[in-house]
């Protein structure tokens, strides 16, 4: 094999929770009552444009998460085989042109020189010039068709993107034909005028017309980086283009991987709080009161900073840098779980006590089912609007927040890829003349873009789980549904 | 009234014990503090010596919690427990690593740190209050739905760029105030007028979309129909009527800040350089000072309870149904 897999322990956790999450819908599908709430969340359009956008995300950070060691070229004499120390992913391999054609140092995006100057020796004569990168724009004998390569690339890209979507949107309408039972034809009409298709229609329409535009826009990204830095190199040189996508997948982690450990403790002290009521009543408010009464940076802090010491004074027990820094990742979810489950849990509570007086959990506990069994069964359902409302809300929160714990020096492990190191490495590149934006800006439009379709994803979800909610969800049907 | 104050304060003490407790699993059983001396000081300069002049130098030499060598009340008091946890009752906190009083620097870190997050909270609050005013007021028509819409969008934008875009627009292209630097008395204002619109503007998006619910909600109630069926100015309805009954749960979310305004913003002041105790916290974290960190961790649950029961307090003021007792 010319590669060995090399399974991270946040990658194993990631594809379980894609399991769990497959699962899950699977088991939605099979309860009227779930069904009907994400069909309320399908009808949103904007709630399943902004899906459409997280589930790029999600393709690429999953792409990521599929680690490997290449082999190394054998070495004479020696039939052993070795692997690189470097852990690379199936991105990178996607990747290999951006991630391997570095520059020197800056350059502007689309750019064909350098950033700075260099003394070049050319007849015997010194002179100082803006020298051609070796990779931007090296095809062009000359520089005059720059504009006129990157709108024929342009061009390319946009079609081709075109191409890619089409059998996407064909599939779309013939699934669509299917499950209604109504010609191909028709359906693609369905899917063009929404207004005039069935009276409550599942927001096709957004999800074909975001995916459109993500394929063209990526064609367009994709034809101009096979010859250009998209959105220029950084300070040794490397795309910054790759950085940010390799970024996306240390904020899914964080946003996704901490709801493993808040889920589990909210659930079972809220539960147990709400259920026992007294003692343990007691005892479980003190405990969030204590841990709230930290502020949540400085708690988070006070933590991570104690995280280091052991990772540091422990170096044995990382065989790879990539390793190490993958503890650290799983480290900072788990400790931003522990500092975060406190909110969940109040409701939790709350909910609880109002729930254990109603009649059916009476009549289970009159059967003489035991607690347990009353949460699992009884309890649980119930509150599992609330759970999945505050896991979809907490994610963009989660992903500002490591940013932000990045920039102070408490997130992630500085060699690896984020926004949040991404920004700061950028942060005093502003203070240059001419100003060096990319990096920023790169990091600034990918994170707006996730997190304003977090956001929006989950408002879509509280409005179709919320019971409170319902009343927008409930509008008037649109003109021309009645006919 | 008085006794109910009273007995909110009593039920801080084993909050705080509780607090103080966490603080000394995290900082001296999680890791021994070898561990961290070790770290300190390096991998080239450990030596067993060096260790235990640096434990020795900042008092982690003796036992955890039981010194079973001394006699009578010292075996507990001669300890690192006692020594560093159970003053802090007493806002000892002992010295930082480069040898200055804790106490002392934070007492002399306030002031800046109040001069910014004190104007941050009163304008923050006045500004969202009044957009979320104005969104309600234009309810259902596409400037509500615009502004909503920028709330969205202002919210999904990280911290970091508000600043960091700020700095470069204003102080480095416009060149209107200075990039960064603190001044004390009068001439701070120069220094502070920017973070204090940029942490104002920053925040806007969320808390202002939040209150906009909170208004809505209670605008389809009785007495909102009686105030405008006697003739008031819709203007009047809302800041009169729905402003006044909204106050609660704004009540909630704001009061508790209030003490923790002292901390100071640690973001803010580490980018525009203001020496107050936030920028005193992140030097403390990127220095790994863990004793200053150990105490603002301790101050900063003192304020939060201190929040808490401002909060209870202030609901008598705007709600007389609610008795404290």
């Amino acid at each position: 094999m010319n590669f060995k897999p090399l399974f991270l322990w946040s990658d194993l956790l990631l594809w379980a929770m894609v399991a769990g999450c497959v699962l899950l819908a699977v088991h939605c599908r099979r309860h009227d009552y779930l069904r009907r709430a994400w069909r309320r969340v399908g009808e949103s359009s904007v709630g399943m444009a902004s899906a459409t956008v997280l589930a790029a995300f999600i393709a690429v950070g999953l792409l990521d998460s599929l680690h490997y060691q290449p082999r190394l070229p054998a070495q004479e004499g020696s039939s052993e085989v070795q692997y690189a120390p470097e852990v690379l992913s199936a991105l990178d391999a996607l990747l290999a042109d951006l991630r391997l054609n570095k520059e020197k140092t800056y350059s502007a995006p689309l750019a064909t020189h350098a950033f700075a100057r260099e003394t070049v020796e050319r007849d015997g004569v010194q002179s100082r010039e803006f020298p051609r990168l070796r990779f931007g724009g090296a095809h062009l004998q000359d520089l005059s068709q720059r504009e006129a390569d990157l709108a024929r690339r342009a061009l390319a890209g946009a079609l081709s993107g075109l191409l890619l979507w089409a059998p996407l949107a064909a599939s779309a309408a013939w699934a669509i034909a299917r499950s209604r039972r109504i010609a191909w034809r028709v359906a693609c009409c369905h899917l063009l005028r929404p207004a005039q298709a069935v009276e409550r229609p599942v927001a096709w329409h957004a999800v074909l017309l975001t995916a459109a535009l993500l394929c063209v826009g990526g064609g367009v990204i994709a034809a101009w980086a096979d010859a250009y830095h998209v959105f220029g190199t950084d300070k040794v040189g490397q795309d910054v283009l790759y950085l940010s996508l390799k970024s996306v997948r240390t904020a899914l982690l964080i946003g996704t991987l901490t709801t493993l450990v808040t889920l589990p403790l909210a659930l079972a002290l809220g539960l147990l709080a709400g259920l026992r009521g007294g003692w343990w009543d007691d005892a479980i408010q003190y405990l969030y009161t204590v841990l709230n009464s930290i502020p949540g940076v400085l708690l988070i802090a006070a933590m991570v900073l104690m995280m280091q010491v052991i990772i540091d004074t422990h170096p044995e027990w990382f065989a790879t840098a990539a390793e190490r820094s993958d503890a650290r990742l799983l480290a900072l979810c788990f400790i931003l779980g522990l500092t975060s489950w406190t909110g969940l849990c109040r409701v939790l509570r709350a909910e609880t006590m109002k729930l254990r007086e109603l009649d059916y959990v009476q009549a289970a506990r009159a059967f003489g089912v035991g607690d347990l069994r009353i949460m699992v069964r009884h309890l649980l359902p119930n509150l599992m609007h609330i759970v999945l409302i505050s896991v979809v809300m907490d994610f963009s929160g989660l992903v500002l927040s490591e940013a932000v714990l990045s920039y102070i020096g408490i997130g992630v492990d500085s060699s690896m890829n984020s926004f949040g190191t991404l920004i700061n490495a950028a942060r005093l590149e502003l203070s240059r003349e001419p100003v060096v934006w990319w990096s920023l800006a790169a990091a600034f439009v990918l994170m707006l873009a996730l997190v304003l379709a977090a956001n929006l994803f989950a408002d879509a979800v509280r409005d179709g789980f919320d019971p409170r909610f319902q009343w927008r969800a409930r509008r008037a049907p649109r003109k021309g549904a009645v006919a | 009234m008085m006794a109910y104050i009273v007995r909110r304060l009593l039920y801080a003490i084993p909050i705080l014990i509780g607090v103080n407790l966490i603080t000394f699993v995290l900082f001296f059983v999680v890791n021994s503090p070898d561990d961290m001396a070790r770290m300190q000081l390096g991998a080239k300069r450990v030596t067993p010596e060096a260790i235990e002049k640096w434990k020795a130098e900042r008092g982690y030499d003796r036992p955890l919690a039981w010194n079973a060598e001394a006699q009578g009340l010292a075996r507990l008091t001669d300890t690192v427990f006692f020594d560093k946890s159970i003053r802090m009752f007493a806002f000892d906190f002992g010295r930082a690593d480069d040898g200055r009083d804790i106490a002392l620097e934070i007492t002399g870190r306030m002031g800046p740190s109040l001069a910014i997050a004190l104007p941050t909270f009163v304008l923050g609050l006045f500004v969202t209050i009044s957009f979320a005013l104005l969104l309600v007021f234009f309810r259902n028509t596409a400037l509500d739905i615009g502004g909503v819409v920028l709330c969205v969008i202002a919210m999904s934008i990280s911290t970091l760029f508000y600043i960091i875009g700020g700095q470069y627009l204003v102080s480095k292209v416009w060149n209107l105030v200075p990039i960064s630097g603190y001044a004390p008395g009068l001439d701070a204002g120069k220094f502070l007028i920017l973070p204090v619109i940029i942490s104002v503007a920053g925040g806007i998006g969320s808390s202002a979309r939040w209150y906009r619910t909170l208004f809505l909600e209670e605008i389809n109630k009785d007495y909102v129909r009686t105030a405008r069926a006697k003739g008031l100015s819709e203007l009047r309805v809302l800041f009169r009527h729905v402003l006044k009954n909204a106050m609660i749960p704004i009540l909630t979310g704001v009061v508790v800040v209030i003490p923790m305004l002292f901390m100071g913003s640690l973001l803010l002041e580490s980018f525009f350089g203001i020496p107050g105790l936030g920028s005193y916290t992140i030097d403390a974290i990127n220095a790994q000072d863990f004793a200053v960190v150990r105490a603002m961790v301790f101050i900063g649950s003192v304020l939060y309870i201190i929040g808490l029961l401002l909060t209870d307090l202030s609901y008598t003021l705007v709600d007389p149904r609610v008795r404290l007792h």
